[in-house]
């Protein structure tokens, strides 16, 4: 689709952040998927016309980092760690219930386009293993039947919110937009901090 | 940076190293893989490049390094470190560590490599299955899965990818950033899953993409028409020069059972480096495509061409030109001999200056400008000039070598360029030149705006800079009054040595003026004649619209200089020296073949004055070069030339030398008046595409494939004036005829448009009778 | 008494902690003020002074780093904090960036002052959202505290900080793979030299530093180099977040001076997992070379872990107990710096790419014990022959539990099969699997 002059301005925005235009790539990206949901050709067309840059190096930057879709996935975007210690600790028998429950294999959206599942790598959350994220929100400490029950909320509209975010969870489109820079005033919901990280404090403060 | 590079201009430090136990003094930062080359010692590599810059990938060249005493704790890939004082290198000849991780790398690179070397054009000639004879083991342990790709895909017209058997060293894309600046591409994915890949279905659109075929270490590049034609083994390969244009470029060519398989650039660091365009490597086609001339003909009185002896044909010739008032239209292609021959061929057997090589527009100031221009300039002030100024010069059009060298400055130093001409072209945008926008006509007032041009500045004027009346009188001026250095760079190959052998009005061989009497004399001497004629002859215009009954023509296609030349031609005793039938043989009365730039030895004269030898790449070909041709005709005539050989041809011309009596100065040609266009009429400009409709070019349909499309280009006043879009169609129309073509909007003059002067659909002199500076219509298809 | 000093950590269990106003309350930003008012070189001293090492693993003296970029040479610097934290079994930076973002801009500010940087960058990994959020608008309410951007409180000191989120590369916490992604490449690592000091982003003098190394800035600044020096040990000075996983009971971070060991961290956190015992853990991140229960009193210092064969690392403690299958695990971490390759050089693309095949056939049971040697030689013609030290973090693991558990290797190839049940190892064994 055709991006709008509101849209074209705000990617103009993006790019007067950074000393070279060229930095302005990754978050550029991550905006194409926020009005797109994947990186499309129009985006990759239009970030070459913005950067100067040929098409070729538009795709070459994009197929690079795993986060950018060549094709379409989920309004939720469920991508179930299987490093070593989620694998060990759940994430592999989550991530095969969850595939065999939604019908889809890695990779795969759901019919309906409402869920895409994914297994993704260390997410910086070891502590509250087995971790699953959607959007690239935290849903910590994850059994198999909660990531069901986290699946079907989505396919309903009915997602449960993070454990450490947002009172409730946006779509994949909309928390992109947060990943290309532009705020979309939550930061101040959720925790400040999970009991794992409290955990070493507390047991300086209460001596337990 | 090589070693060649380093030793240049200003005194260089030298550093002392150990190599395997030898020691080698090389200059500072050198490479180790270089100083090991120095010593014979040879340490397999596939990403290294010495032209690229170091990338450090492949790991294949990894070398144990200790320095004063110290060892690294690892072993080092000797193409990224510059050597240093003290330094002990150890390879795998002296180290164990060293020769396994080097056979550690090629197992590593052989387990996902196919094993189709025996149907890959690379098989024979191919870094990888060479290394892996000298470094690798003999026996695979990989017993998994191979990394499987679709194959080929078309990254163009005439570059075809096999991802299975790529390395990934990024030579190529390297090659297309650094050197020819067409990012089109490109890495893609990443991991075991990285490729190489173009974005979507936009091809590798390059003029240079022959170089990655060629620098690929394996098989993963080819070129789509010699893909599956031959084996290395079977080729006999001829040191050539590059006969397309004037860049000089240095080739190899390859021939099997006397036929051209393919060229590949050859290897001059003065000139073109290791690297050649597109049209250099696979336009070679039309010396075998259709309608290829064998015999010599005669026109029968029905008006018929037919075959015919070669004494039959000589005797034609010779009666038809003998007391005849002749010329001699010679062409810009002929190498420096035959220009000679021609040449001496109109002094000596038809006693006139009625000679002109200049098969495009021409005018009486450039024949002063040719005869009197201090033309210095050379590659190597490109690589040290503070600025370079373009004027009427498009030279990724029109000189790609040129390009290349000037691009290299650009990426390396970033030097300023400016370019005079219509619009910014692809070229102009990728050197980052400025521009001064100037429709063709008023480039006399635009070169009197720069400044600050040096002594180390370089200025590159083409041939199209006789198109303005003027143009070459004020370059002349902006280099006496800034003591830059001045290069002229044609297009043709042989237009530069055409002038050294006084293929002109007004010089005789070595630039001598023939309107000065011991110039005269010298040449009268050394062709043991009583005398010259002493009159400045008729130009190539001249020629054609004079009533002289005779024109001998080597290699011109009439409709290079105008609409109606062929016609006027046609009215003259025609003798047509040619390898292919043509217009010229169309309406020739003796038509004697001669050969193709494989079949014979020679030489060209690059845009720097530097002679290009080359052998016959196609030794048993009986077809004979132009001199030769000339010489047997001269001696029917009754007044030899003597020039029974190409090589005697040469020694006679090298032995003549060049002029050192006084040069003529030039006579300063006021600009004429520029000429306004209004409302729906607008000034013509063009230059030549370097891909097009060229005649060299015929039979290469997957070069074709990559020519860039045929536009006018409008500014976009004009195009809100006639209400169109982006290539939207626009019809460009004079009383003579029109072009029709999709548009492209773009900054140009509003009174301006621009069309490629002789591509598909726009043959401006066959279409519009005319090339630039006139008025044409312009209107909305 | 506990052995614990939380810093960085301290006030983490405050509601407010990630906003400005709860900085501010205990004491934030009082520490800029301070170093602005001293000479830039006196804050690379005090730095260097402090003895701060790197704390992202490699453990280069954050002060040396600063005192490399060449001064008065009249080009821009730039200043930018690594915050890409990818390596397994790390999760010190994400908590922190978002229990208080702007302990970090605050070290920013100084560590950018001290360089003469006026342009910094925030790398963050994009997997974050929330944390993203987080900095973001930290970084917007420091602005208009005129924290940041012209003349920061008052001192003529010009200071522009961006977010950069990255898109999914573990790479790009190598600090060349960062910056070219910075630029807007693809991120591969670049040559070296030139180092990033000289030749960093935009080819300009540039300090890279993880997170946590910056966040420790401004409690030095405040508190002085004798504070800082107390904690730890010789050559390794400090406090530092250690992050407990796995077969614990209770995971976690732990903020204690260098040089404490797992067994005193295993006493404080609660011990492994209940009914079972420890089998391997890694120091620092999947890169380390692991270690086993004949480990658990190796000083967790730079030079402790070192002396025992492995690295600190990113001090992610990830505890695996007897229920674990070493070549399982092994296994997944060898997928994923497959995965994370950046492709660019030859022994780590195409060496992940055998690994994984010869490590899937071992788990399953196949291969003869010829295959273990030909894995280790496999390993030595990868590691420390490849373009970064990616490759060398494939390799660890391989290696290291071929030391220490050859024999559960050839139990594999002896059963035909994996031995272990997954199912004991995981979290549900015990929770209860649904």
């Amino acid at each position: 689709m055709a991006f709008k002059p509101e849209q074209i301005s705000i990617m103009d925005s993006i790019i007067a952040r950074y000393p070279r235009k060229r930095s302005a790539i990754m978050p550029l990206l991550h905006y194409v998927q926020s009005i797109d949901g994947y990186v499309t050709n129009e985006g990759i067309e239009l970030i070459g016309e913005k950067l100067e840059l040929a098409t070729a190096e538009v795709t070459a930057v994009s197929t690079f980092y795993t986060q950018y879709k060549s094709k379409p996935v989920g309004e939720y975007h469920v991508g179930i760690c299987t490093n070593t210690l989620c694998a060990v600790m759940g994430g592999d028998m989550i991530f095969d219930a969850v595939k065999e429950h939604l019908g889809i294999e890695n990779d795969g959206v759901t019919n309906d386009g409402k869920v895409s599942v994914e297994h993704i790598e260390c997410n910086a959350a070891c502590d509250y293993a087995p971790v699953v994220m959607v959007n690239w929100e935290f849903y910590d400490n994850q059994t198999v039947q909660s990531v069901k029950d986290l699946v079907d909320g989505a396919r309903n509209g009915n997602p449960p919110a993070p454990t450490r975010g947002p009172k409730t969870l946006r779509t994949w489109k909309q928390n992109s937009a947060v990943l290309a820079g532009i705020s979309d005033g939550l930061a101040n919901e959720g925790l400040q901090a999970g009991e794992p990280t409290l955990l070493g404090l507390k047991k300086v403060k209460g001596g337990a | 940076m090589s070693i060649q590079e380093l030793g240049t201009e200003q005194a260089v430090e030298l550093i002392t190293c150990v190599i395997d136990g030898f020691e080698v003094t090389v200059p500072k930062g050198t490479l180790v893989i270089r100083a090991a080359e120095k010593l014979g010692i040879q340490i397999p590599r596939f990403c290294d490049h010495p032209l690229l810059a170091p990338a450090g990938a492949c790991r294949q060249c990894l070398v144990d390094i200790e320095i004063n005493g110290r060892a690294f704790p690892k072993p080092q890939a000797s193409c990224t470190i510059p050597v240093e004082n003290g330094m002990i290198v150890k390879t795998q000849l002296t180290s164990a560590v060293a020769d396994k991780a080097q056979k550690g790398v090629m197992e590593l690179l052989l387990i996902n490599h196919p094993l189709d070397c025996p149907v890959c054009d690379k098989g024979g000639e191919c870094p990888l299955q060479n290394q892996a004879m000298s470094s690798g083991r003999s026996e695979s342990r990989f017993e998994g899965v191979k990394r499987t790709f679709e194959k080929p895909v078309a990254i163009s017209s005439q570059v075809l990818l096999d991802r299975e058997r790529c390395v990934l060293c990024a030579r190529c894309t390297r090659f297309s950033e650094q050197i020819a600046g067409d990012p089109f591409i490109t890495l893609n994915e990443r991991g075991a899953l990285q490729q190489v890949g173009i974005y979507e279905d936009e091809p590798f659109d390059s003029y240079y993409s022959g170089n990655t075929v060629q620098i690929c270490p394996v098989g993963a590049l080819t070129g789509t028409s010699y893909r599956f034609r031959a084996r290395p083994f079977d080729l006999v390969s001829t040191n050539s020069a590059c006969e397309h244009c004037a860049s000089g470029c240095s080739m190899r060519t390859d021939v099997r059972r006397g036929k051209t398989l393919r060229r590949l650039a050859g290897e001059d660091a003065d000139v073109n480096e290791e690297w050649n365009c597109d049209k250099g490597r696979w336009a070679f086609k039309y010396e075998v495509s259709k309608n290829r001339i064998t015999v010599p003909m005669i026109r029968d009185a029905s008006g018929q061409l037919q075959e015919t002896s070669w004494p039959e044909a000589l005797a034609a010739a010779a009666s038809g030109l003998k007391n005849a008032r002749a010329g001699v239209l010679v062409g810009g292609r002929a190498t420096v001999e035959d220009a000679y021959g021609y040449s001496k061929f109109a002094r000596v057997a038809l006693g006139t200056n009625n000679i002109d090589f200049r098969a495009r527009s021409h005018s009486s100031e450039e024949l002063d400008f040719l005869a009197s221009a201090p033309l210095n300039a050379t590659y190597k002030d490109i690589d040290k000039a503070d600025q370079v100024v373009l004027i009427s010069f498009e030279p990724e059009d029109e000189s790609p070598i040129v390009f290349l060298r000037i691009y290299k400055q650009t990426h390396k130093r970033a030097i300023k360029v400016t370019s005079i001409a219509p619009f910014a072209s692809r070229g102009t945008q990728k050197l980052n030149a400025k521009l001064i926008k100037t429709a063709t006509g008023n480039e006399v007032a635009a070169i009197s705006t720069l400044s600050g041009l040096t002594a180390k500045s370089v200025i590159l004027v083409g041939e199209r800079a006789t198109e303005t009346t003027g143009a070459l009188s004020a370059v002349i001026k902006l280099v006496n009054d800034s003591g830059a250095k001045l290069g002229w760079i044609p297009r043709r190959a042989g237009e530069k040595g055409a002038i050294a052998a006084g293929a002109l009005p007004n010089l005789l061989p070595g630039n001598r003026p023939i309107t000065d009497a011991s110039a005269r004399v010298d040449i009268a001497t050394a062709w043991n004649i009583d005398s010259l004629p002493s009159e400045v002859g008729m130009s190539s215009t001249e020629i054609i619209n004079s009533d002289l009954q005779a024109v001998l023509i080597g290699g011109v296609d009439p409709m290079d200089i105008s609409s109606d030349a062929k016609v006027k031609l046609a009215k003259k005793f025609v003798v047509s020296l040619e390898i292919r039938q043509s217009d010229i043989t169309d309406i020739a009365s003796v038509v004697l073949p001669v050969a193709a730039v494989v079949e014979k030895s020679g030489s060209f004269m690059d845009w720097q004055g530097s002679a290009r030898n080359f052998e016959a790449a196609v030794e048993q070909s009986l077809n004979r070069s132009d001199v030769r041709i000339l010489s047997m005709l001269a001696d029917e005539i009754g007044k030899p030339i003597n020039l029974a050989t190409v090589k005697s041809a040469r020694n006679e011309f090298e032995s003549i030398g060049n002029w050192d009596g006084s040069k003529n100065s030039m006579k300063p040609v006021a600009a004429a008046s520029v000429i306004n266009a209004s409302g729906d009429e607008a000034v013509l400009n063009s230059w030549r595409n370097l891909l097009d409709k060229g005649s060299m070019q015929d039979g290469e349909d997957n070069l074709a494939g990559t020519a860039r499309k045929s536009i006018v280009v409008i500014s976009s006043a004009r195009a809100k004036t006639l209400g169109v879009s982006e290539n939207d169609l626009v019809r460009v129309s004079n009383e003579y005829g029109a072009i029709t073509l999709p548009c492209s909007i773009n900054d140009i003059e509003d009174s301006s448009v621009w069309l490629p002067r002789n591509s598909q659909s726009s043959q401006l002199i066959r279409n519009l009778g005319t090339v630039s500076n006139s008025i044409v219509k312009v209107a909305k298809a | 008494m506990s052995k614990l000093t939380p810093v960085l950590s301290a006030h983490w269990d405050e509601a407010d902690s990630f906003t400005i106003a709860g900085y501010k309350r205990n004491g934030g930003y009082s520490a800029v003020a301070k170093a602005l008012a001293m000479a830039p070189d006196e804050l690379i001293q005090l730095v260097k002074d402090s003895g701060l090492r790197g704390r992202g693993g490699a453990g280069f003296p954050t002060g040396s780093k600063w005192g490399f970029i060449p001064q008065g040479d009249n080009k821009e610097h730039y200043f930018v904090v690594n915050a890409d934290e990818s390596e397994p079994g790390t999760c010190k930076d994400t908590p922190l960036m978002m229990a208080n973002p702007h302990v970090l801009i605050e070290g920013v500010i100084i560590g950018s002052y001290a360089i003469r940087a006026n342009y910094a960058f925030i790398y963050i990994r994009g997997e974050v959202t929330h944390v993203v959020r987080r900095v973001q608008q930290a970084i917007e309410d420091a602005y208009a505290a005129g924290l940041l951007g012209k003349n920061i409180l008052g001192k003529g000191f010009d200071l522009e900080l961006v977010l950069h989120v990255g898109a999914g590369a573990y790479i790009c916490g190598e600090e060349t793979a960062l910056l070219d992604s910075l630029e807007g490449f693809r991120g591969q690592p670049r040559l070296r030299p030139p180092f990033p000091a000289i030749a960093g982003l935009y080819a300009k003098p540039t300090v890279v530093n993880n997170v946590e190394s910056v966040a420790s800035v401004p409690a030095i600044v405040n508190n002085g180099v004798a504070w800082f020096n107390a904690m730890g040990t010789e050559k390794s000075k400090g406090f530092t977040l250690y992050s407990l996983s796995g077969h614990v009971n209770n995971p976690g971070q732990f903020e204690a001076p260098l040089g404490i060991t797992l067994r005193e961290l295993l006493e404080i956190s609660g011990g492994v997992r209940s009914g079972h015992k420890l089998k391997f853990w890694t120091p620092g991140g999947s890169s380390t070379p692991i270690f086993t229960d004949a480990h658990l009193d190796v000083p967790l210092d730079y030079e402790g872990v070192s002396a025992a064969g492995s690295m600190l690392g990113t001090k992610a403690l990830q505890i695996f107990d007897e229920t674990t299958c070493v070549v399982r695990a092994v296994l997944r971490w060898t997928e994923f710096y497959k995965h994370e390759s950046c492709g660019k050089c030859t022994p780590c693309r195409e060496g992940t790419w055998w690994l994984v095949q010869v490590l899937k056939d071992l788990e399953a049971g196949k291969g003869t014990e010829a295959d273990l040697d030909k894995l280790l030689d496999l390993c030595d013609n990868i590691m420390g022959r490849s373009f970064c030290a990616l490759a060398d973090g494939a390799a660890s693991p391989i290696i290291s539990s071929l030391k220490y558990f050859r024999q559960e290797y050839l139990d594999h190839l002896s059963a035909g099969r994996c031995p272990f049940d997954p199912i004991a190892s995981t979290l549900f064994a015990t929770a209860g699997a649904k």
